[in-house]
C-alpha cells in the first residue's frame, strides 16, 4: 500500500515543473508585451498581402517581385525543403557509406572513412559552406568554356551546374555539398555506433557462411543495427534541417534568406521571426514523424517471425 | 550575477518611466549619455573612407568623424566614444534595444525608417548624398542597364539596394537574376569571383570596395544612378533632446565651412567674437549670446567643443573622401549650397 506516495510525490514534482514553465512563458509573453507597447507597435500581419518588391534568384513555383511577401515567404520555405530533402538523402548515402567503411575488412576503405570524419567534424559548417562555395563551386571554370567530365551528364561552371539535364544553381549545390558532408560525418559515426552495437558473432557467422561482405552488411548486421541507429540519426537529420538557414553566407534564397529580406524592408522583426520559427517546428515535425513512422516499421519488422 | 539582476530590473524600470515621460521633454538618452561619460556610436567599421578599423585599432572614416563630434558636444570632459561595429542587418535592432546611443554607418534615411510605424527612427541632417550604382569589369562589353539583360547581379541584404534594384530593372522591362548575400564583403567575394557580371551597392561604397582590389583599373561603375540614398545619423525615435542635438551639430559643421571657421582657426576666430561685441552672428553661433546651446541641453560653446575635435564639415570631407585621401569620391551634391551642392544649415538664432 506504499504505492500511492510516490505518485503522489510525483505529481507535486510535475506540477512544480509545469508552474516554472508557464512562468517562464508568461515572462516571455510579457517582456514581448512590454516591448511592443515601448516602441509602439503591436502584431500584426496584414503586411503579409503586400507586395514584396524583391526579385528572388530560384524559385520553385512562378514568382515575381510583384507577389506577395507570404507568397515570397512559400518560396524561401520551398527553397528550403528542396535543400534539406536532397541534402537528407545525400547525407544518409554518405554517412552509411562512410560508417560501414570504418568497419570494413579493407584497410584502406577504413582509413579513408576515419579521415573523412576526423576532418570534418572538426571544422566549423559556416566555414565549410563559405569554402565548398567560395573557393570549389566559384572556382570552376566561366560558363563559356564549362568542365564537362562526362558529357552529357555533367557540366560545371561557375554559373552553374547542369546535372542529368537538370540545372542547378551553384549557391543550391553549395549548401546541399556543404550539409551533406558535415552532416554524412556525423551520420557515418552514428552508425559505427549502431554496428558495433551488433554482437561480433553476428559478423564472424555471416563471414563463416561464405557470404559477401557487402550483402552480409545489408542482409545480417544493418537490420540489427538499425533500431540502435535510428535515433540518433533523426536527430542529425533535424540538425541538417535546422543548419540550412546557413545558406544565407553563401547566397542561397532559403526561408531565413528571404525573411531576412522581408523583416528589414517591413520592420516587422518579431513577426517575421515568428513565422520563421513557426515553419521550422513545421518542417521538423514533418522530419520527426517521418522517423517515428520509420522506427516503428523497423521495430515491429523485428518481431515478425 | 546576483547584483547584476536588481540593476537590470531598474534600467527596465527606468526605461519604462523615460518613456512615459519622453513626450514631455524629461528624461533622455543625452542624460544617459553624460552620466557614462560617453557616447556609444554604431558603426559599419569594413567601409574605407566612411568607418573602418584601421591596423592599429581605431577607426576612421567621415561616420566615424561624426560620431567623434557628436561626443564632443554631448561629453565635453572626455569626448570619448565606444564604437560598436553592426551589420546591417543588425543596426536597428541594436539601436531600438538601446544597445547603442546613435548609428552613424552609412544609413539611407527614407519614410518608412523614419516613421512611427515602420523602424520609428528619427534622423539628423544627411551627411553625405549618395546613389546607388552598378559596378562592372572594365572589358565586359556593359555600358548600360539594358546591357546586363538576363544577367547575374550580387546584391546584399538588410538595405534597400534590393529593392532599388528591382525597382529600376522592372521598370525598364529588364530580366536579372540577384544574387543575394548577407555582407558586402561576401558581395565583393561573388563578384571578384565571376559569379555575378555586375555588383550593385551604394556608389560610395562600390567607391570604398574597389579601393581594396589588386586591380582597380579594371572595374567601372557605371553613370546610371538607381536610387537617391541620402545618408543620415539617426536615433531612436521619440526622444526629441537626442534627436535635435544631434540635428544641430550636424548644421554647426556645415555652418562653420560656411563662415570658414576650421579646426585650425577656431581658437582665434573664438577669442575674437569674444573681444568684438558687433560680431553678433558670429558670437550667436558660438554661443556667447542667447545661449542657444543650453537651449538643446548641450553647453553654449558645443560649437567650439565640436570643431576642436573635427573641424568643419568640408574638412571632415577632405580628410576621407577628398582627392588626397583613400577613397576619393568628387564631392558633386555635398559641396555646400553656395558651390552649387544642396549642404545648407538653418540660421543658429
Amino acid at each position: 500500500m506504499s504505492a500511492p506516495l510516490p505518485g503522489r510525490r510525483r505529481w507535486w514534482l510535475q506540477a512544480l515543473v509545469v508552474l516554472a514553465a508557464l512562468s517562464l512563458l508568461g515572462l516571455l509573453v510579457n517582456n514581448l508585451t512590454v516591448n511592443l507597447i515601448r516602441t509602439g507597435l503591436g502584431l500584426s500581419f496584414r503586411w503579409l498581402s503586400r507586395p514584396a518588391g524583391f526579385a528572388l534568384a530560384e524559385h520553385p513555383l512562378p514568382y515575381a517581385p510583384s507577389d506577395s511577401y507570404a507568397w515570397a515567404l512559400l518560396m524561401g520555405w520551398l527553397n528550403s525543403l528542396k535543400v534539406i530533402v536532397a541534402g537528407l538523402i545525400l547525407a544518409t548515402l554518405l554517412g552509411v557509406s562512410a560508417g560501414a567503411a570504418r568497419r570494413s575488412a579493407n584497410a584502406l576503405l577504413r582509413w579513408l572513412a576515419a579521415l573523412y570524419v576526423g576532418l570534418i567534424r572538426q571544422i566549423p559548417l559556416l566555414l565549410q559552406l563559405l569554402f565548398w562555395y567560395f573557393v570549389a563551386f566559384l572556382g570552376l571554370p566561366s560558363a563559356s568554356e564549362p568542365l564537362s567530365p562526362l558529357p552529357a551528364l555533367l557540366r560545371l561552371s561557375n554559373q552553374g551546374i547542369e546535372l542529368l539535364g537538370v540545372p542547378l544553381s551553384v549557391e543550391f549545390s553549395a549548401v546541399l555539398v556543404g550539409l551533406s558532408v558535415f552532416s554524412g560525418a556525423a551520420i557515418a559515426e552514428v552508425v559505427r555506433g549502431g554496428l558495433d552495437a551488433v554482437p561480433r558473432g553476428q559478423w564472424e557467422a555471416f563471414r563463416s557462411l561464405g557470404l559477401p561482405e557487402g550483402l552480409g552488411l545489408r542482409r545480417v548486421i544493418l537490420p540489427q543495427a538499425l533500431p540502435a541507429i535510428l535515433p540518433g540519426l533523426s536527430s542529425q537529420y533535424l540538425n541538417l534541417a535546422k543548419n540550412s538557414t546557413l545558406a544565407i553566407a553563401v547566397g542561397y534564397a532559403d526561408l531565413y534568406a528571404v525573411s531576412d529580406t522581408t523583416i528589414t524592408q517591413t520592420g516587422r522583426a518579431i513577426e517575421g521571426f515568428l513565422l520563421l520559427l513557426l515553419s521550422f517546428l513545421l518542417l521538423n515535425l514533418l522530419i520527426n514523424g517521418g522517423m517515428q513512422l520509420l522506427n516503428r516499421v523497423v521495430v515491429s519488422g523485428r518481431h515478425r517471425p | 550575477m546576483a547584483k547584476r539582476r536588481p540593476m537590470a530590473l531598474l534600467l527596465g524600470l527606468a526605461l519604462l518611466a523615460s518613456c512615459a515621460t519622453l513626450g514631455e521633454g524629461g528624461a533622455s538618452r543625452l542624460d544617459l549619455i553624460r552620466q557614462r561619460g560617453s557616447l556609444r556610436c554604431g558603426v559599419s567599421g569594413k567601409i574605407p573612407g566612411f568607418s573602418f578599423l584601421q591596423t592599429d585599432g581605431s577607426y576612421s572614416g567621415l561616420d566615424v568623424d561624426l560620431c567623434k563630434a557628436f561626443a564632443a558636444a554631448f561629453v565635453p570632459e572626455t569626448g570619448a566614444v565606444d564604437y560598436r561595429p553592426l551589420t546591417a542587418p543588425e543596426r536597428f535592432t541594436a539601436l531600438r534595444t538601446g544597445e547603442i546611443d546613435l548609428l552613424s554607418r552609412n544609413t539611407t534615411m527614407n519614410l518608412s525608417r523614419d516613421a512611427a510605424g515602420g523602424n520609428g527612427l528619427s534622423f539628423a541632417p544627411v551627411v553625405f548624398h549618395d546613389g546607388q550604382g552598378l559596378m562592372v569589369p572594365s572589358g565586359s562589353g556593359i555600358n548600360r542597364l539594358e546591357d546586363l539583360q538576363g544577367k547575374s547581379i550580387c546584391v546584399g541584404s538588410g538595405t534597400t539596394t534590393e529593392q532599388n534594384l528591382n525597382d529600376a530593372f522592372e521598370a525598364r522591362g529588364i530580366a536579372y537574376t540577384p544574387i543575394k548575400y548577407q555582407d558586402l564583403n561576401q558581395v565583393v567575394a561573388g563578384y571578384l569571383q565571376g559569379r555575378c557580371q555586375a555588383m550593385t551597392s551604394d556608389r560610395s561604397q562600390l567607391a570604398a570596395a574597389r579601393s581594396g582590389f589588386a586591380d582597380q583599373g579594371n572595374h567601372r561603375i557605371l553613370e546610371e544612378v538607381l536610387s537617391k540614398e541620402p545618408l543620415a545619423p539617426a536615433s531612436v525615435g521619440g526622444d526629441q533632446r537626442l534627436a535635435d542635438a544631434m540635428r544641430w551639430v550636424v548644421y554647426a559643421l556645415i555652418t562653420a565651412e560656411e563662415l570658414g571657421i576650421t579646426q585650425a582657426n577656431v581658437q582665434e576666430r573664438y577669442a575674437e567674437a569674444q573681444r568684438r561685441p558687433e560680431l553678433t552672428r558670429l558670437r550667436r553661433f558660438f554661443g556667447l549670446d542667447a545661449g542657444l546651446g543650453e537651449t538643446l541641453g548641450l553647453r553654449d560653446d558645443f560649437v567650439v567643443q565640436v570643431l576642436q575635435a573635427t573641424g568643419n564639415y568640408g574638412e571632415i570631407y577632405a580628410r576621407n573622401l577628398g582627392p588626397d585621401s583613400q577613397v576619393p569620391i568628387p564631392r558633386g551634391l555635398n559641396r555646400l549650397g553656395s558651390d552649387g551642392g544642396v549642404m545648407v544649415a538653418p540660421p543658429f538664432q
